[in-house]
């Protein structure tokens, strides 16, 4: 680990003011991305971005300010200006933050990395997505195409007054195909599950995922897709995979369950929730074979971590157990506002944003049910994959979310392929149509970089583990009828 | 702060060596943030940040780098300098790139926006808190500086800076039933932020009364600017630019492909002039004041960036990398505002929409929820809230087919995005009515 992060809190600690809470959360993140489009290299973009952000809790108010300048004058200013608004919103906070416990832990973590990003060369990495590019053309009607990585390497370290020193280093690694097929105005596109193979890692994800063996299927499918008739559209049975079943929890569960959304922080921005807070512990989400839990502690997966941002440490909880809701998504300042357990959830894009309820990894825990047996219990129904399409209301409950590539089921067994698949239903009542749960077999561990959220606008990286599920009486449909 | 950017391109072009070239880009801002939920104080704070981009260019070889900035030239220059060094190492591991077009003509500029922001911090937040006085008032303030500026070694230099603020802010009645107002601009104005409370009252007055709850189906509506907006901002998505366009990935594929047409009343343009975003991009192409996207309802030019114009052979238009249209203006109408009721009869006086996407992108057709202040009209009257709703519509029947007039007057909105940093995007919007508008949800 580098020494600057230290050079910096030291110069902190010497100018650290006496208030009731003061801390400094240090951010470094190092990027590259590397694109190979229609087999040309896009322009190689690397990033090194460093900031602090400083919190003061003064007089009962809270006051951030994040900068840049890491000098002492910068890092004075900083402390000012976070102070003053500290002062300044004493007397008309949402809530008395002298009041919060904040944690002042001691401790580091660090991505387990097999092959590290460095240890291959930027030749090779090059060398890599142009082979995957190459594999990715093959058919004349493929327009379009493309295979990429983006590796970012987080150092975050954490001081507070009260002697917490938390450094956590991140390893996240993002591979991406996308292939792209058209005839007249028919145009398709299949990707590697959007992005959301992103995993904490090194290049050993690329093994884990089957990146390597995806582009050809991929092709395949994209061509595929442009002769096949559109998804028919009624009440039936869809099963989803897991690169749907993400955007499916992340949208109906995560955002619904997060608490300043339930005390109304994001009403003006991405919503409230149809959550109340009496409806912990009673209420029943979705049918007994639904178990969400909040799991910051699968090393793989794209959003663990020990501590977050407000340096509470990070554990498995289950939110919610046999479709009973038991625990919402909220960090330390939630949960002294609303008076409710959380988890430890308050997270920071990066230096130059405030702590916020963010989801990290939001899992649904594998059941019982094969693959195979899913497909057979199904008599007419579509299999979904990969999220095109999302769109869900301020109170996250009527949705409509649309796939990539589908396939019709019929009597047990997968047949024809279908295009343009969608669904559409409400949040409160679709969870309770959980009708069977995939078992580890189809169970994939993936998650998204860009989770929207929060004034200012914070964008975060969040994991989203699930088998294969099967909902029942779902509204399915197509595309536009000429 | 321009003083400084250039010094620091200075200092880098002066370090080249042989045939070296290189492109500088810089952004900052200093901004104040403060976030309201319950007519109270959520958080508060402020971010000063300031970043450099750096590319070097060998002949057809490059290689970009950026970081962030702390003001101390000692040790910016430094990192300015290892950032350098880095890029020299890695190009020789490059291939050449076909489509590397930066621009060799120098055309320098500068655009220094005029801080007209109260000096007193606190001035507009205590005038918010105010205003949510015997109300539920949720909320965001942000304003401040932003600047970017260009260089490049062929001597080029470009600066804009610019100093805005925003107020977006709900008045929330019950549940989900709230009126939405935005005050954004340049210089703070508290009798026009005093307007906007005292409309967003009445409004919310409106929403006491007993919500209606509607069954699916086609709908005669009215989309005030605000909800135009959102799908404006949709059909930004990969609607304008030559990329997808070439690539058959754009969302108006009918128009490019099968000569489909909108309404003869639409015309979209980029209009760079009456925006407040800088006219220069990030190869030091500069923007042309319009660029015209849609003309009487016909597909007209694409936004071309740098790089599609070599790999399509057409010239650029100055486009960023994106593509995408920062200062969007859709032509106006003949329906006034004081005739809307009227002309709407009975139907839906749709505010806002939210969460739009494309639920089948070749035939552009989109899906959203209305939000916020949505009515039910009957006769030419506000006769009640409407419950959220989800639509699912075409923009060749909204904007084509069922497209029954276009308002007179339109809103000029900022946009208060402020991922990663505050937007300099903005539209200049009318409202739009609309025959058949299909509500599915």
């Amino acid at each position: 680990m580098e020494q600057p992060h230290e050079q910096i809190a030291e110069r902190f600690r010497r100018i650290m003011p006496s208030v009731g809470f003061c801390s400094l959360r240090i951010v470094r993140e190092r990027s590259e991305s590397l694109a190979v489009r229609q087999d040309v290299l896009q322009p190689v973009s690397n990033g090194d971005d460093l900031g602090v952000m400083v919190t003061v809790i003064h007089q009962g108010g809270c006051g951030y300010a994040g900068t840049s300048d890491l000098t002492e004058a910068g890092l004075r200013r900083a402390l000012e200006h976070a102070r003053e608004w500290a002062q300044r919103s004493a007397a008309c906070s949402v809530t008395d933050f002298s009041q919060v416990g904040f944690a002042h832990p001691q401790d580091e973590y660090e991505t387990p990395v097999a092959i590290a990003w460095e240890a291959v060369s930027l030749a090779d990495k090059i060398a890599l997505l142009q082979q995957e590019s190459a594999r990715l053309k093959t058919d004349e009607r493929i327009v379009d195409w493309e295979a990429s990585l983006w590796h970012t390497q987080s150092d975050t370290l954490s001081i507070t007054n009260g002697d917490a020193h938390i450094r956590q280093c991140c390893s996240y690694i993002v591979p991406m195909l996308s292939v792209t097929a058209n005839a007249g105005t028919e145009t398709h596109t299949r990707t590697f599950g959007g992005r959301g193979y992103c995993r904490q890692g090194g290049l050993e994800v690329l093994d884990q995922t089957g990146f390597y063996e995806a582009a050809p299927r991929l092709s395949t499918e994209a061509v595929q897709l442009l002769s096949a008739p559109d998804c028919p559209a009624g009440r039936m049975d869809v099963l989803l995979a897991p690169d749907q079943m993400m955007l499916q929890i992340h949208e109906s569960i995560g955002h619904p369950l997060e608490l300043d959304r339930i005390l109304g922080d994001e009403r003006n921005y991405a919503g409230t929730s149809f959550v109340r807070p009496d409806m912990f512990g009673t209420y029943q989400y979705g049918s007994e074979l639904l178990n969400i839990t909040f799991d910051p502690s699968r090393p793989e997966q794209y959003a663990s971590y020990q501590f977050d941002d407000d340096g509470q440490p990070a554990q498995k909880e289950y939110l919610i157990r046999n479709g009973r809701l038991l625990r919402g998504l909220g960090g330390v300042v939630s949960q002294a506002r609303l008076g409710l357990p959380g988890v430890a959830n308050a997270r920071a894009t990066t230096w130059n944003r405030p702590t916020i309820d963010r989801m990290a990894n939001l899992n649904l825990e594998p059941g019982q049910s094969a693959f195979s047996s899913m497909v057979g219990a199904i008599e007419r129904g579509v299999y979904m994959k990969t999220n095109c399409s999302w769109s869900i209301d301020d109170s996250r409950n009527k949705f409509q979310f649309g796939c990539e590539w589908g396939q019709l089921i019929e009597d047990g067994k997968l047949t024809t392929v279908v295009k343009k698949p969608n669904y559409r239903g409400v949040s409160a009542t679709f969870w309770r149509n959980l009708a069977r749960v995939g078992n580890l077999d189809s169970y994939e561990v993936l998650g998204t970089p860009f989770c929207g959220k929060g004034e200012p606008n914070q964008v975060i990286r969040v994991g989203h583990a699930a088998p294969a599920c099967v909902f029942s009486d779902v509204e399915v449909f197509g595309g536009e009828q000429e | 702060m321009q003083e400084y950017f250039y010094q620091l391109a200075d200092f880098i072009i002066g370090h080249l060596t042989g045939e070296e070239q290189a492109l500088c880009n810089f952004a900052a801002e200093d901004s104040d943030f403060v976030r309201f939920n319950h007519s109270a104080i959520r958080q508060a704070g402020t971010v000063a940040q300031r970043s450099l981009a750096v590319e070097l260019v060998v002949g057809q070889r490059h290689a970009a780098g950026d970081i962030s900035l702390c003001g101390d030239f000692g040790v910016d220059s430094q990192r300015a300098r290892s950032l350098l060094d880095r890029l020299r190492a890695e190009l020789p591991y490059l291939p050449e790139d076909p489509y590397l077009l930066h621009a060799t003509e120098v055309q320098s500029s500068e655009h220094h926006g005029e801080n007209r922001l109260p000096e007193e911090r606190g001035m507009i937040v205590d005038a918010v808190l105010q205003a949510g006085q015997g109300r539920d008032l949720v909320g965001f303030y942000a304003a401040g500086g932003i600047h970017a500026g260009f260089a490049n070694s062929s001597g080029q230099r470009n600066w804009f800076s610019t100093y805005t603020y925003s107020v977006d802010w709900s008045f929330y009645l019950s549940g989900d039933k709230a009126v939405k107002t935005a005050d954004a601009g340049f210089m703070w104005n508290p009798h026009v932020f005093e307007h906007k409370v005292d409309t967003a009252d009445q409004q919310l007055a409106a929403l006491s009364r007993p919500a209606k709850t509607i069954t699916p189906g086609r709908y005669r509506v009215y989309l005030a600017p605000s909800a135009v907006s959102e799908i404006m901002e949709l059909l930004n998505w990969g609607g304008f630019g030559l990329k997808e366009q070439q690539t058959k990935q754009t969302p108006l594929i009918r128009m490019t492909q099968e000569g489909a047409e909108l309404h003869p009343a639409v015309t979209l343009i980029e209009n760079t002039r009456a925006g407040v975003a800088p006219n220069f991009q990030e190869d030091g192409f500069r923007k042309p004041d319009q660029v015209r996207l849609i003309t009487h309802g016909r597909r007209a030019d694409c936004l071309v960036s740098p790089r599609s114009a070599k790999e399509y052979g057409v010239a650029t238009n100055g486009a960023s990398s994106w593509e995408a249209a920062e200062s969007i203006e859709m032509a106006a109408g003949e329906l006034t505002q004081d005739k809307l009721l009227t002309q709407l009869d009975t139907g839906i006086y749709i505010n806002n929409l939210w969460y739009l996407n494309y639920s089948d992108r070749a035939a552009c057709r989109m899906t959203g929820m209305t939000r916020f202040a949505t009515f039910w009209v009957e006769n030419g009257e506000i006769q009640a809230p409407l419950n959220v709703m989800r639509f699912d519509e075409s923009l060749y029947r909204m904007l084509g087919t069922n497209l029954v007039g276009i308002t007179a007057e339109r809103d000029y909105m900022l946009d208060p995005n402020t991922y990663h940093a505050r937007s300099t995007g903005s539209s200049r919007l009318p409202g739009l009515l609309i025959d058949d508008f299909t509500l599915t949800l």
